[in-house]
């Protein structure tokens, strides 16, 4: 995925109006080598090393957005983005509005996050309700390389605020093929990662891979379960999921994120809302709990395994 | 390390060096600050009889307001306060879009087309960087065009300050900071903001000129922010102004100043050291003043100001379609079926 993201910041980067800032993007390319050799190639002014101050890094790119620029601002981790929330809450995401869409911000905000790969605290956080529960943002999250590629372009072509979550734990864990050149993934359409019949598993970014998983396993049990990979948190693509729920009677909804008020129980109240006739079973959430993210040697207590997501599904079966 | 006040026309309307503009140029400016005041008070007016919402009056910073932006090409752009009504109106924003958003109403966020003005932050300290990426940009798109911020005392206390500060310096983006230290921040006093003897000699920390001017002193705020300007046009990098003034009125017409401060002060600045009458007097000097002239302006933009809330009263309020409509380029799906739950329930 990281390959993938490089790809697509280097192809958004031929258009002279975009520029990549934040901390440490340019001469070391990342902290994670995500802009690695963008810098050289781009020069300094367009991949832009800022001071360490995530407020600045945001509001200097929604400056540059409202005078005409597509800037993409970094921010190093979802730990270290809340000092910038205020920008996006109080400005990027308001401006149309309270301009009556004289002046826009078309930017893209790239936040890495999730935990399970053993980091310093506040290197594994899941914030994305904060960001998703903000009027006037798009919030989307890959879970492949090829959406990262093309729906990282989208966000940078898109004509409002975009927030770009990273997962960190698949980085360099997903490897599939990703198309050469320029393409995009439209935001706000979400993606059938498996057919089955029996329940539908719903999830997105870091939970994408162990909610296949947990598909394999239960297959071997002889379960056939759907896998919605939701991509775009907002706009949220609810035809999609509840198109599957209504065929498979069961839902499984997966969050890495703290268990209350997560972007899980949107999911399920949206789903009560439109396929509740449809249902043979509660709604199951699977989720990280309501704990700061244990350090690295409790951390797989907190983060949803496959084999917490098979027993959730089974429990949809058997209820 | 305190920084030494410019001043060059003195409250009794002598200018004790070379007046930076002409009598004409001059005689303009001070037309600007008699329609800004006869704003400023008929919107107060206004509020008081219920026709407007909340109003952050600019009474004794007319100079500070008009000089600086008085500084800027129509190119340039200015990112102000709530309290900057003057400010956005001299370099272009509809005294009618003002009263609008003042109604209550989105539609006085939107500057004309080629204004480059933002709707006035409402938040405190927040814009300053949006100033700077603005700036940014302008070199990055190979624009000679600057950006002039304007913001309060109280601002500074905020660390989105000094991140502004801070990137402007490092960057040396083409970006005017107009600080008006005007005393206080609602019922804060200025000593309660920092310690520091000045705002100016903040500038020093990030590596930027700063300059510490009388704010009621038109041809001082003007001479200063003039320099500013070119010397960001002229790749020179940012500078920090520091306009001290005095905010004579309340915080908003929904403040009592007298719960925490006497009125003397307030009043002494209004009678001895007013921004208008000082250029008023130097006008008279050189014979380029008349009571009826005066009369006359005040009239047409008291009467500008009630025509602006005639026409905001009679536009229709947004309708259910319309507070949907400006979230995002096209109303996304979500927010559609929001906008049909509303209408549905609505006429249930």
């Amino acid at each position: 995925m990281i390959e993938a993201i490089n790809e697509a910041l280097d192809i958004a980067l031929e258009d002279p109006a975009v520029v990549l800032l934040g901390e440490d993007v340019g001469a070391t390319g990342g902290v994670f080598r995500v802009s690695d050799g963008l810098q050289q190639k781009h020069g300094a002014d367009r991949v832009i090393d800022t001071p360490v101050a995530e407020s600045g890094i945001i509001g200097a790119a929604y400056g540059m957005a409202i005078a005409g620029m597509r800037p993409i601002a970094e921010m190093q981790f979802m730990g270290f983005s809340y000092p910038g929330y205020d920008q996006v809450i109080s400005h990027v995401a308001r401006i149309r509005n309270r301009s009556r869409h004289r002046f826009t911000a078309p930017m893209v905000i790239r936040i890495t996050y999730g935990a399970g790969i053993g980091a310093a605290e506040h290197h594994s956080e899941s914030a994305e309700t904060i960001y998703a529960h903000i009027p006037g943002l798009k919030v989307v999250v890959p879970s492949t390389a090829g959406d990262a590629k093309g729906l990282l372009l989208a966000a940078v072509d898109d004509p409002d605020p975009v927030v770009f979550l990273e997962p960190i734990r698949l980085y360099r864990a997903v490897k599939d093929d990703v198309p050469e050149g320029r393409y995009t993934v439209p935001i706000g359409v979400a993606r059938v990662a498996r057919e089955g019949g029996d329940v539908t598993l719903v999830a997105y970014g870091s939970m994408m891979k162990d909610s296949l998983i947990a598909a394999e396993k239960l297959a071997a049990e002889g379960i056939e379960a759907a896998v919605v990979d939701v991509r775009s948190i907002v706009p949220l693509d609810i035809d999609t999921i509840v198109g599957s729920v209504r065929a498979t009677g069961r839902a499984v909804v997966v969050q890495e994120a703290p268990r209350t008020a997560g972007y899980a129980a949107e999911i399920v109240a949206q789903i009560q809302e439109r396929a509740m006739y449809s249902l043979e079973a509660p709604i199951e959430r699977v989720t990280g709990w309501d704990i700061v993210v244990p350090l690295r040697r409790a951390e797989h207590l907190y983060v949803p395994s496959p084999e917490r997501i098979v027993s959730a599904a089974k429990r949809t079966l058997t209820a | 390390m305190s920084a030494p006040l410019l001043s060059i026309l003195d409250a009794s309307g002598v200018a004790g060096v070379e007046a930076p503009l002409d009598v004409a140029a001059t005689r303009l400016l001070y037309a600007k600050m008699v329609a800004a005041r006869a704003y400023d008070r008929k919107a107060s007016a206004m509020q008081r009889q219920g026709r407007l919402a909340t109003y952050a009056p600019f009474e004794g910073q007319e100079a500070s307001q008009i000089g600086g932006v008085a500084a800027l090409e129509p190119r340039d752009w200015l990112v102000a306060t709530y309290r900057d009504a003057a400010a956005m109106w001299m370099h272009g924003y509809p005294w009618k879009a003002l009263i609008l958003g003042r109604t209550g109403d989105e539609r006085g966020g939107m500057a004309p087309e080629g204004v480059n003005v933002m709707p006035a932050s409402i938040t405190v300290g927040g814009h300053m960087i949006h100033a700077v990426g603005i700036a940014w940009a302008q070199v990055l798109k190979g624009s000679d065009a600057v950006a002039l911020t304007y913001f309060g005392d109280g601002a500074t206390s905020e660390g989105d300050f000094h991140e502004a500060m801070n990137f402007a310096g490092v960057f040396r983006v083409p970006v005017v900071f107009l600080c008006q230290n005007n005393g206080w921040a609602i019922s804060m006093p200025f000593e309660r903001q920092t310690a520091s003897e000045t705002i100016a000699q903040k500038a020093d920390a990030y590596g930027m000129v700063g300059v510490r001017v009388d704010g009621n002193d038109l041809f001082a705020v003007f001479s200063a922010t003039r320099d500013a300007v070119a010397r960001a046009r002229g790749g020179g990098g940012p500078t920090l102004i520091e306009a001290v003034t005095y905010r004579v009125g309340p915080h908003t017409t929904a403040d009592d100043p007298g719960r925490y401060r006497t009125q003397e002060v307030a009043d002494e600045w209004r009678s001895s050291r007013d921004p208008l009458e000082r250029v008023r007097l130097w006008l008279e000097a050189n014979d380029a003043w008349d009571a009826d002239w005066q009369e006359g302006l005040e009239a047409a933009e008291s009467e500008a100001v009630e025509r602006a809330v005639e026409e905001a009263e009679a536009l229709a309020a947004l309708g259910p379609a319309e507070i949907f409509g400006a979230m995002y380029a096209e109303p996304t799906g979500p927010l559609l079926d929001q906008l049909a739950m509303l209408e549905r329930d609505s006429s249930a």
